[in-house]
């Protein structure tokens, strides 16, 4: 990645990172557990961008791939009594096993019926949430507080912990879209059949990234439940599927930058409504409306194709 | 109360969910076929279907069946309004593309959400039933306008198959829907079809919600469940086969119906949908689907 | 929001003139009673003390979108026609009441946004109000973890199980354990003692089967079965034959939007061989009960923690909180005779800004620092009755100081011609039940 364009993307990349560890320093209170929390949420756009910006696939049952990560960690933590830590990876390798099981057969489809079946999946995966509530504790939820360490309290420590999720998740997919296995991608969404006449497997090269979009989310939900220490079906629920396809659009689908603002753009947009209106659904429901009308590209993706081209 | 008896009302509750789901998805599959784009504001035309049914009947006072027949006059006609305008402002703007079609419905569906609950508001209302009698089995009571649903609903698909298959209108439906160019060519207006279409799937989602809210009351939030039931349906019956739909609703259904009062609701519709990745290991492309 | 901010408004200004006199009335009956309402007695116009206009600035966390609205509504209505006449009548430690509403959408992870919003950019001194327990719960521990004193309004079991933390209490409600507990007396002396329970498949209807069946068979009585019914569902028909023939009484508690065809379809499965039925109120809230849907109803019993109707508990202070929070004879809004309250939850809005005034006068609270929400938090704890007036016209109550819980009576009626007769007013002593908690051992 040596080179004029390369060493300009790694020092976006980076730069981004620093400039979130130095926000710190600098905010208020209320911005600092904002701050904390679109890392987390961004987290999850990160994973649920690579499937739908750079494989041209979109799921709406991405909330199950969260909820996994999110019901992995919380009730190991619960009842096994894991740390933070194991809980934490057991919640990734949840989202990572449930994607690679879904995907296995959801890919046999594709266009809409893909697009379907994901949204199915996910309400499947809610109700079954629902269903086995002696120990989910079903809608209500469950609270982990008492036993997380008491580290996890401080302020501080979530938002480097959300950071340091958020980076990771954020420099894999910079890497990955820009790795040779990005670019076979990127060939799936413009044109899958020619992409698998060019001999590559396609079906493999879409389930390996929808596992990796899937761990991602995972790990979003995983960071949640700790660093908010609650755990409840509502994190599992449709709109919570609906949501990253939200911050994805907004921010520029099939940039790398672009779920992250999309996010926080989108999380101050409702922050700052709700100061005047609790009728927040227009909010939700219009953006949609007028990305998909007015701004297809999102903000980054306007950004790249009108002054950076160079912007992965 | 003894095997029998519970299979019978079991079997009957799946018939009114079937017939109401036949309705609802029938109109998904509809748009799907000839547009080849999936409307997820589907459930949300149900729901303003129940809605101004609830509208009607408080206009109308007191006579339950006059505000019924308005309402099965009205909510077809307002809900065709706003998808007719839905077409015009969106949808040909993106040019009927899959994906950006599915995040404005989307959209749709949460603005017509919000509409509700600030102009109607949180509550679920009752609209009493046009007809009340109540059926009296040996073993247990049962409402009598359900079988008035089952027999709308029936009368309903048999008239969109009419329409479709021995009208002028529908032979245009049936050419756009195999080649929109070469209709086009034979002079279809095709677009004049597809606003006609995805307004015709509006209005069955609409009459769906009039007959169902006499059972279910009318609520902002009560579009999900037929929606998540129909794309079920329309998947498991084959995207666009109008027949696979019909067939499809049925048999989720019925079966709907048995194992939720054997079991439990939220197993059945856990059960549907795993039978839903049954059905796409074995054929991808549905039970009556056209193999790609 | 706007049309219902302006609907409170008219409620509010609506209702002053006729207030001063109930006021007078009730002010001399509250002086009686006890103590506690003294502070609050009638005075015409009060200069704000010296030095201390900054307002007491409490966070309202309301569900104004959400399954949860039709209660949000009415929660806010009650909150604000609790803080306007607080601040008529000498405000909190003689500083004005400001109430700061955020909609939190019904939603556990907004619940929780919400909470670090008013902690941190408002500023305020407390939050308080939601209604539904999961928002309770996915909140909680942000409260806790800022040091927010959190008064709830949900009439969950969850804070009095010691499963939240030290900064959460709700001293305005009857917890749903000793709520159903306190029924069992009534009902297996009454209506029967094999009883079939159909309860919501959530927490809230956990809480129902396992403690009204333990307190049942505590009467002698059994259970039949028990059917927990989906929160989503909408038709009930499937279910009426999981009842046993043998049962005496049908208890349901179905919170809901389907309750009318849930009353509807039980009518067209029984006809008119009904077993009793006993149920709570909790989904008939927001709802007329004369609705023609509900006219099976007619006979059966319900819980009320406050009469929905104003002759179900005819005192000075609840004429006096009707009056202020602007809902008429039959429960409904005076502005709209169609616009039903949700009485038997909304009062422990009302109670609960007067709980927390007493804690900020007895403990001296100046602002949101460390010593002094402490000192606010163990006063709090130290309360150990509330007596029935102004501030609680629900009526007399005990507070646990360890379960941050507070108990009071209450009420069964039967549907009689379409409205709601209350046939018994259960004691405190009935709902008694075993600590299982003690908030005080946590460290502030």
């Amino acid at each position: 990645m040596k080179g004029g364009p390369g060493a300009r993307v790694l020092a976006l990349h980076l730069g981004l990172i620093a400039a979130l560890f130095a926000a710190q320093f600098v905010l208020g209170a209320y911005h600092h557990t904002n701050l904390a929390r679109i890392m987390v949420l961004a987290t999850y756009a990160v994973g649920y961008n690579l499937l739908l910006g750079y494989t041209g696939l979109m799921s709406l049952g991405h909330a199950m791939f969260f909820a996994a990560g999110m019901y992995g960690a919380g009730l190991s933590i619960y009842y096994l009594g894991f740390g933070a830590i194991p809980g934490f990876a057991l919640g990734v390798a949840c989202a990572l096993g449930l994607a690679l099981a879904f995907g296995a057969f959801a890919l046999r489809t594709s266009g809409v019926s893909f697009l379907i079946v994901t949204m199915m999946f996910g309400q499947a995966f809610y109700l079954t949430i629902l269903y086995f509530n002696q120990v989910t504790f079903g809608d209500q939820g469950f609270i982990l507080s008492d036993r997380l360490p008491a580290a996890l309290v401080d302020p501080d420590v979530k938002y480097n912990a959300a950071l340091l999720v958020f980076a990771a998740c954020f420099l894999a997919s910079a890497f990955l879209v820009r790795s040779p296995f990005g670019r076979i991608l990127v060939a799936i969404r413009e044109n899958e059949a020619r992409a698998r006449l060019l001999g590559y497997d396609t079906y493999t090269c879409k389930l390996v990234v929808l596992t990796l979009s899937g761990g991602m989310s995972g790990a979003a939900g995983a960071a949640y439940a700790l660093l908010f220490s609650y755990v409840g079906a509502s994190f599992a629920a449709i709109l919570n599927s609906i949501y990253p396809l939200l911050w994805t659009l907004l921010g520029g689908a099939g940039t790398t930058l672009g779920p992250v603002l999309g996010t926080g753009l989108m999380f101050y947009l409702v922050d700052f409504t709700s100061g005047w209106t609790s009728a927040y659904l227009f909010v939700v429901g219009g953006a949609l409306l007028v990305l998909v009308l007015f701004f297809p590209l999102g903000v980054m993706g306007t950004v790249r194709a009108k002054l950076a081209p160079w912007i992965p | 109360m003894s095997f029998g008896p519970h299979l019978l009302l079991a079997l009957l509750e799946g018939a009114v969910t079937a017939c109401v789901l036949a309705v609802t998805a029938l109109g998904l599959s509809l748009v799907f076929g000839v547009m080849r784009i999936v409307n997820v504001a589907h459930g949300e035309f149900y729901m303003l279907g129940a809605v101004v049914a609830w509208f009607c009947a408080s206009l109308t006072g007191g006579s339950a069946l006059g505000g019924f027949l308005l309402a099965l006059v009205c909510a077809p006609l307002v809900v065709a309004g706003l998808a007719i305008a839905t077409d015009w402002l969106v949808l040909r703007r993106v040019n009927y593309h899959p994906e950006s079609t599915i995040v404005a419905t989307i959209g749709l569906l949460y603005l017509l959400q919000q509409a509700v609950l600030s102009g109607y508001g949180p509550d679920a209302r009752p609209v009493e039933a046009p007809i009340y009698f109540r059926v009296a089995f040996p073993w247990f009571g049962y409402s009598g306008y359900k079988l008035v649903v089952i027999g709308a609903s029936v009368m309903l698909l048999l008239g969109t198959w009419a329409v479709l298959a021995r009208t002028r209108a529908g032979l245009c439906m049936r050419a756009t829907q195999q080649d929109p160019e070469m209709a086009l060519a034979h002079g279809v207006p095709v677009r004049l079809v597809y606003t006609a279409v995805f307004a015709a799937g509006a209005m069955l989602a609409a009459v769906a919600g009039v007959l169902i809210v006499p059972i279910q009351q009318a609520h902002y939030l009560m579009g999900l469940d037929p929606l998540l039931l129909s794309f079920i349906v329309v998947i498991i019956g084959g995207l666009g086969s109008l027949r696979g739909t019909v067939v499809a609703a049925f048999v989720i259904g019925m079966s709907d119906g048995v194992i939720s009062m054997f079991f439990s609701p939220t197993l059945a519709k856990i059960l549907a949908t795993l039978l839903v990745a049954l059905v796409l290991v074995v054929r991808p492309s549905g039970l009556f689907g056209e193999r790609p | 929001m706007s049309a219902d901010t302006q609907r409170t408004h008219a409620i509010r200004t609506g209702s002053s003139p006729v207030t001063r006199r109930a006021l007078l009335k009730a002010g001399a009956g509250a002086a009686a009673a006890g103590a506690a309402s003294l502070a609050l007695a009638p005075l015409s116009r009060i200069a704000w003390a010296a030095g201390s206009d900054e307002p007491i600035r409490i966070g309202f966390q309301v569900h104004r979108t959400g399954i949860g609205a039709t209660y949000g509504r009415w929660y806010e209505r009650t909150a604000n026609a609790a803080a306007t006449y607080l601040n008529e009548n000498g405000g909190i430690a003689g500083r004005p009441v400001e109430l700061v509403p955020e909609d939190d959408g019904t939603d556990p992870k907004r619940g929780a946004e919400v909470v670090e919003k008013f902690a941190t950019a408002h500023g305020v001194d407390f939050v308080y109000g939601p209604l539904f327990s999961h928002v309770v719960i996915g909140s909680a521990p942000r409260a806790g973890e800022l040091k927010m004193p959190y008064f709830v309004v949900s009439e969950g079991y969850h804070v009095a199980s010691g499963s939240l933390n030290r900064y959460v209490f709700q001293p305005g409600i009857t917890d749903v354990r000793a709520q159903v507990q306190a029924m069992a007396p009534w009902v297996a002396g009454n209506l029967g003692r094999r009883v079939t329970m159909m309860f919501p498949d959530y927490a809230f209807g956990y809480d129902h089967r396992d403690y009204f069946s333990a307190a049942v068979e505590a009467q002698g009585g059994s259970i039949a079965a028990k059917i927990a019914i989906p929160p989503t569902e909408s038709s009930f028909t499937k279910y009426f034959p999981q009842v046993p023939a043998d049962t005496e009484v049908l208890y349901h508690v179905m919170v809901g939007p389907g309750v009318l065809t849930f009353v509807k379809e039980m009518g067209e499965h029984y006809g008119s061989n009904r077993p009793q039925i006993f149920g709570f109120i909790d989904s008939l809230e927001g709802v007329d009960i004369a609705s023609p849907g509900l006219s099976f109803l007619e006979g059966t019993y319900l819980w009320e923690a406050l009469p929905r109707y104003a002759d179900g508990l005819d005192s000075d202070a609840n004429r006096h909180y009707r009056e202020r929070v602007g809902i008429n004879d039959e429960g409904a809004s005076v502005d709209d005779p169609k616009d039903v309250s949700t009485n038997s939850h909304m009062f422990g809005c009302w109670e609960t800004l007067f709980v927390i005034k007493r804690a900020v006068e007895e403990s001296g609270y100046r602002s949101r620092n460390p010593d002094d929400v402490a000192a606010l938090i163990e006063a709090l704890e130290g309360f150990d009755s509330f007596d029935e007036g102004i501030p609680h016209p629900q009526g007399y109550k005990e507070f646990n100081g360890a379960l941050h819980q507070c108990y009071g009576r209450q009420f069964i009626s039967e549907v009689r011609e379409g409205r709601l007769a209350v046939v018994h007013t259960t004691s405190i002593e009935d709902g008694k039940y075993e600590a299982e908690a003690d908030y005080t051992t946590q460290s502030l």
